[in-house]
């Protein structure tokens, strides 16, 4: 079983985010990024059929800036091969731009199922996972919670609302766009990273022909209207706790 | 090609989802803008009852088989690509939900027409079309703007007013039978599963006391658990602590979770991203503690407090205590 994993980095999503001056990006100068949280979890979705019964664990991803660390934090966790897929993609890149990058890469590999995560937060054109899989004319299902290998398929889980799932029985070589694995993605020490990094090998393959036409253009980005944001409570927690509790009162939400 | 705006219906044991009426009140205005006519799509299996209910339509092509009765990737994108491919609609409107997640890029590629995901408004000026999406987790918007002719606009739940998509007129129904594509298919519907009862129902509450991610341990469930019962209320999450199992499914607000409208919702350590918002928005009185003070929680509290957390729930308990 050769499991794939396409990672990618999103910006940490706790920082303060701010527009470039073109008006149509994020002013990357000073972001932090981080593995896209739902990757995260399709690499720990990966590793627990790997450590069930028996898988190669390869993770990919698009050169960008930092993505070696991420590739390598990967292979500290328990994957087995690397790969990073290069080209001049430039900083944003387009969502079908990097599912046919990857397309153009699997084609030459071998491989059972595709992993990665339902969504990131800046697929503008798109989740890479379905993308993915119609590039390469593989089946697909998105939110998924739960996979499980039987006899040459996959049966998955797909989360709807309120808690209610579907279950399907998916043909291999699929593509899975994960929501949660079934454990809290593990944590790789420093120090396993930087052994990762002697120890394992990270390949490089080139994109090739990613000339897809994304159709749209971004005519400016811009932080949500707060008009009729919060009104605001300050003072110490003291103060804070007495405003909020007043406010209970007025409204009879005290008992 | 036409002018029309296509929306493809969603519906889940038996009900349009309210997405669906939110995407034909939205699509009304743009047919109406761009001179074309408004066409619902429905797949499903005896389903005539829910063709009716679509009465903003001008008209709803239905496929109706036994076949397709359940939602499936494969089935259903097969069937959406015979349509759009026949009718070529100028826009296709899919709910951004877990169903339509599966269809809007398959059909993107497969049909090579543009998509713009995670949209929140939509317009047709002059015949161009814009789009906003919310990204970053709710702290940036995007405005694209579509070159050619044709797109397919991938919107998030809960973005437009649902009532706007009723109507009680009775839409054309043109029936079409399924696609042959359909004998080949690569995934199989192997039933649905309910979720399990819960020990409370989180939404039948009137305080509701939500932590998220914010709150870093389990270990810090108790002194929130504290408030909660000090203020007759109970907890609920965001999905992150019901991934970390710290919290039972049944408290999750939100898109795949429950949605929640109390009279008062506390959110502490909650970012606010769309798909937390889609379940909690309409909530009477929402007031979030979070230090970020850019955290998009704060465009839809009613109140907001910048600042630690724990200091706010220690005084909050305190104080109710005395
Ligand atoms: C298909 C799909 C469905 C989803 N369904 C749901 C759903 O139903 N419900 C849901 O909630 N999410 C859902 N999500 C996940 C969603 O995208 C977010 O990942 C999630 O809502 C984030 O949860 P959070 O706000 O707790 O965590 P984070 O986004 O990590 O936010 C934590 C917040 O805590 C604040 N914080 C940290 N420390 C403190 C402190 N000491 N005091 C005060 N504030 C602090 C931070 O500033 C931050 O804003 C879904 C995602 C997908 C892809």
């Amino acid at each position: 079983m050769n499991i794939i994993v396409p990672i990618k980095q999103v910006t940490d999503l706790v920082e303060e985010l701010e527009v470039d001056a073109s008006g149509k990006d994020l002013n990357r100068e000073w972001l932090k990024y981080k593995i896209n949280e739902f990757d995260d979890h399709a690499l720990e979705e990966a590793l627990c059929l790997k450590e069930e019964s028996g898988a190669n664990v390869m993770a990919i991803a698009l050169d960008s800036a930092d993505i070696e660390k991420s590739l390598y934090t990967a292979a500290a966790k328990g994957a087995d091969k690397l790969i990073k897929v290069t080209g001049d993609f430039g900083e944003a890149i387009p969502s079908h731009v990097a599912a046919k990058a990857l397309a153009n890469v699997l084609e030459s590999l071998e491989y059972d199922l595709i992993l990665t995560g339902v969504q990131a937060a800046d697929d503008r054109d798109g989740q890479v996972a379905v993308l993915l899989a119609h590039y390469l004319g593989l089946p697909h299902v998105s939110v998924v919670t739960g996979v499980n290998l039987q006899d040459g398929k996959a049966i998955v889980h797909k989360e709807y609302s309120g808690g209610l799932m579907g279950e399907f029985e998916v043909d291999l070589p699929g593509v899975l766009g994960i929501q949660a694995a079934r454990q809290t993605p593990r944590y790789a020490p420093v120090s396993r990273v930087r052994q990762a990094m002697r120890s394992t090998e990270l390949e490089e393959m080139p994109a090739g022909d990613v000339s897809v036409a994304v159709g749209t253009t971004v005519q400016r980005m811009f932080k949500p209207e707060t008009s009729d944001g919060a009104q605001m409570i300050e003072g110490s927690a003291e103060d804070v706790a007495n405003q909020i509790l007043n406010i209970l009162s007025e409204r009879g939400l005290k008992q | 090609m036409s002018q029309d705006v296509f929306v493809i219906a969603e519906h889940l044991m038996g009900n349009l989802e309210d997405v669906t009426f939110e995407l034909l009140g939205k699509g009304r205005e743009l047919a109406d803008n761009l001179d074309g006519s408004l066409v619902g799509v429905l797949l499903g299996g005896g389903v005539e009852d829910l063709n009716r209910q679509m009465g903003k339509a001008d008209k709803v092509i239905c496929i109706d088989h036994e076949q397709i009765a359940e939602f499936n990737p494969d089935s259903y994108s097969k069937c959406l690509m015979e349509v759009l491919k026949t009718h070529e609609p100028k826009v296709t409107l899919v709910p951004n939900t877990s169903m339509g997640m599966d269809l809007a890029a398959a059909l993107s590629v497969d049909l090579d027409l543009p998509l713009v995901a995670y949209a929140v408004d939509a317009s047709a000026k002059n015949g161009t079309i814009a789009v906003t999406s919310q990204l970053y987790g709710g702290k940036m918007n995007v405005e694209s703007r579509l070159e050619g002719d044709r797109c397919i606009i991938s919107v998030i739940a809960g973005s437009f007013s649902s009532e706007d998509g009723k109507s009680d007129n009775v839409p054309e129904v043109e029936e079409v039978s399924p696609p042959d594509s359909l004998t080949d298919l690569k995934i199989r519907f192997k039933r649905l599963i309910e979720p399990e009862a819960g020990d409370v129902d989180i939404t039948q509450q009137d305080i509701l006391v939500s932590v998220g991610r914010g709150i870093q341990s389990e270990d810090n469930l108790p002194v929130l658990q504290k408030l909660a019962d000090a203020l007759g209320g109970v907890l609920s999450a965001s999905r992150p602590i019901v991934d970390n199992k710290w919290l039972p499914k049944t408290r999750q607000v939100g898109k795949s979770g429950l949605k929640v409208k109390p009279k008062l919702y506390l959110a502490v350590g909650i970012s606010g991203a769309p798909e937390h918002i889609e379940g909690m928005k309409d909530a009477e009185l929402i007031i979030a503690v979070n230090s970020d003070p850019n955290a998009p929680i704060f465009d839809y509290a009613h109140y907001g407090v910048v600042g630690d957390l724990f200091d706010v729930v220690g005084q909050l308990s305190e104080k109710l205590k005395g």
